[in-house]
């Protein structure tokens, strides 16, 4: 039988297909403005038995209950499981939520923390500073640890933060010292989120922000544990609906 | 509506086209959210009437009792003594407070963040859309939380109507002591403004009516501890919006029969939801009327709302006044004294509250516990924490308003609450 998990985020996509119990295929794709078409494309063209849907878009797929849909925290504590089976915390970082969830010794959820209804400290947050400074994704998170400055971004807010990235720039400074100081505020708010939970090891990072490895580093360093990215970690949530779907 | 009322509404020099534009959302919010409902008791006919009439047969009512020369009381707050209100035949009423309506007029008297009930008491008002402000002879409104305190110095200025109670911050015998005065001071501007003395006989029977209908709201609670639950939270949240400004004999009446019904159900153990659905109490902010989001959401992820621990809920109905009293001042000191021991977190210490919720909870047999707080409500907001630190049962805390931008996220949340319960 072919089952098939399919997380519908904010910005991408993405959907694990099982064949006899085991992955065949990892897909991901951009949500783009229609995100029921997109994944309607996914379903025609690996035309699975059963579905599940997680993330932001799970109640546009899910037809009036006709496919069945889990929420993507969830999703995350099964599918990081899986990945890491010594997992007990989950920051994932996404387009536009935030959220830390912890686990039990058996994977069930203990708590979970979510960003209210604003894109501070998400990852649209990053692509927009990125952009406003001519960065490519990549490069923007390639920026060295060890690098000393004394700037702060003190907004939050990714309208606010983007007027005071602005005035930076227009004062010259220097555009790695302020992508620096823009990390280091996005991973003060992560961490403070973290604070809110007892955070227990091995603590996976999972969703589109994991990819960026000064975040990472500034949130491990500012807790001092180490942080894991599998290296399937953008489908942790497709992963956790399929398996879901599988067991029950 | 049953007639046309835009005479009236004209009269009352509401903003006829915006005023019509808000009918027709109300009244598509209604059918979505409660016609749409199942296995609804035949007892919520007479309410869903109710709701269909908000700005039509109940604005005629309060217009003809304004004719008898009776005085309209608005409120915002469980803490307006309605016994006295009642005993100079006055008409009790609360105000519009519950959508997102007017914001930009209200913003520019209030900044942006302030709680989204008082930018919606004062938008409703600034922009013509409540007729039960314009009947009001009076608007009663308390100290309780700073937001609300500084906003009716200006809803004074543009309405010329207002009374306001000073509520204190604690509950010490000094503090007991200044509410028992406000209490008094209060009668007396009722005598006032009305003409009417309060006599003990007026006063025991106003006593009595305002405890019947509490009666019938606990009964209504008390049934929503059955598994499966006989009624839903949206249509119990609906009932104690109800409360606020329906004629309280008719309603205790209506809310009495609603609960005959739910009764037989419950013999037959008949339900809304299958048994073992989980159950959720809401505890927090008040919910006003047609705030129907958190329980919406609820109620759509798969679980059922069985209690509101909230001024419009259990903090409206917990406590009866005494009626064993003798005397005018006796009476006067009952109500006073029932009056304090609600629990609203603009007190210190509040430690009462987490014992109520705790109780309600073990009472309702909820599963767990979602913390609602309207967004910059600090004493709510912050309180929230105190609970979660103090109580071990599944507990959620949350911080929204009227808007529906967050209406995504929190269903998330929601949910995944719900998932965590199962």
């Amino acid at each position: 039988m072919s089952v098939l998990g399919i997380d519908i985020g904010s910005r991408y996509i993405k959907a694990v297909l099982f064949e006899k119990g085991e992955v065949q295929e990892w897909i991901k794709i951009e949500t783009s403005y229609d995100p029921l078409n997109r994944s309607l494309e996914i379903l025609k063209k690996y035309k699975p038995e059963k579905i599940v849907a997680t993330g932001y878009g799970r109640h546009l797929l899910s037809f009036n209950g006709k496919i069945p849909t889990i929420t993507e925290i969830k999703a995350f504590a099964i599918g990081a499981k899986a990945l890491i089976s010594t997992c007990r915390t989950i920051i994932d970082i996404g387009g536009q939520d935030t959220k830390i969830i912890t686990l039990d010794e058996r994977g069930n959820i203990k708590k979970f923390e979510m960003n209210d209804k604003c894109a501070a400290g998400t990852g649209r947050f990053l692509e927009i500073m990125a952009s406003a400074l001519g960065y490519s994704i990549d490069e923007f998170g390639n920026i060295d640890i060890n690098l000393e400055t004394p700037l702060q971004i003190s907004s939050m807010c990714t309208v606010f933060a983007e007027s005071e990235v602005i005035s930076l720039i227009t004062k010259g400074l220097p555009r790695h010292e302020i992508a620096f100081a823009i990390h280091k505020s996005i991973s003060k708010k992560v961490v403070s989120m973290l604070k809110k939970v007892d955070i227990e090891e091995d603590i996976v990072f999972a969703g589109g922000c994991a990819e960026n490895p000064l975040l990472r580093k500034l949130i491990e360093r500012q807790i001092n544990k180490k942080i894991i990215v599998p290296e399937k970690h953008d489908y942790l949530g497709a992963l956790g609906a399929a398996i879901y779907l599988k067991n029950n | 509506m049953s007639k046309d009322y835009t005479p009236l509404w004209k009269e009352l020099g509401l903003d006829l086209v915006k005023h019509d534009g808000l009918l027709s959302v109300l009244s598509d919010a209604y059918k979505n959210i409660y016609l749409s409902q199942k296995n609804r008791p035949e007892g919520m006919k007479y309410f869903d009437f109710v709701i269909s009439e908000v700005h039509g047969l109940r604005i005629e009512e309060l217009y003809e009792a304004k004719k008898e020369k009776r005085k309209v009381i608005g409120t915002f707050c469980v803490y307006v003594p309605e016994e006295l209100v009642l005993a100079v035949d006055g008409v009790y009423v609360g105000l519009c407070a519950g959508a997102e309506v007017g914001f930009e007029e209200a913003e520019k008297y209030v900044p942006r963040n302030t709680c989204a009930l008082i930018k919606a008491f004062m938008g409703f008002k600034l922009s013509g859309l409540c007729p039960y402000v314009e009947l009001t002879d009076l608007i009663v409104g308390e100290t309780t939380c700073d937001g609300k305190k500084k906003a009716y110095e200006i809803f004074d200025e543009i309405t010329k109507k207002m009374y306001v109670m000073e509520i204190p911050n604690m509950k010490n015998e000094e503090d007991r002591q200044l509410w028992l005065n406000e209490v008094k001071k209060f009668k007396n501007k009722l005598e006032e403004i009305s003409g009417k003395q309060i006599t003990l006989s007026f006063l025991k029977k106003s006593t009595e009516i305002v405890n019947q209908k509490r009666k019938a709201l606990q009964r209504l609670s008390s049934l929503r501890a059955y598994d499966p639950p006989p009624i839903s939270g949206l249509d119990s949240l609906l009932v104690n919006q109800i409360a606020f400004y329906d004629d309280p004999v008719r309603f205790t009446m209506k809310v009495n029969e609603l609960c005959d019904e739910i009764e037989e159900r419950v013999k037959k153990a008949e339900g809304v939801v299958p048994k073992g659905t989980p159950r959720i109490l809401i505890s927090g902010s008040p919910f006003a009327i047609p705030n129907w989001k958190l329980h919406a959401i609820v109620e759509n992820s798969g679980a059922i709302v069985v209690g509101e621990e909230s001024c419009v809920g259990y903090r409206n109905f917990r406590n009866l006044t005494d009626e064993n009293f003798n005397s005018i001042d006796e009476g006067i000191e009952k109500i006073a004294s029932r009056y304090m021991s609600i629990d609203c977190a603009c007190f210190t210490p509040n430690t009462e509250r987490i014992d109520n919720v705790t109780k309600l909870y073990k009472d309702l047999k909820a599963d767990g516990v979602i913390h609602y707080a309207l967004q910059f409500c600090t004493p709510y907001m912050i309180e929230a924490f105190k609970i979660d630190r103090k109580i071990d049962f599944p507990f959620l805390r949350i911080e929204t308003d009227y808007s529906m931008e967050d209406f995504g996220q929190l269903k998330t949340r929601v949910e995944a609450f719900i998932e965590t319960l199962k």
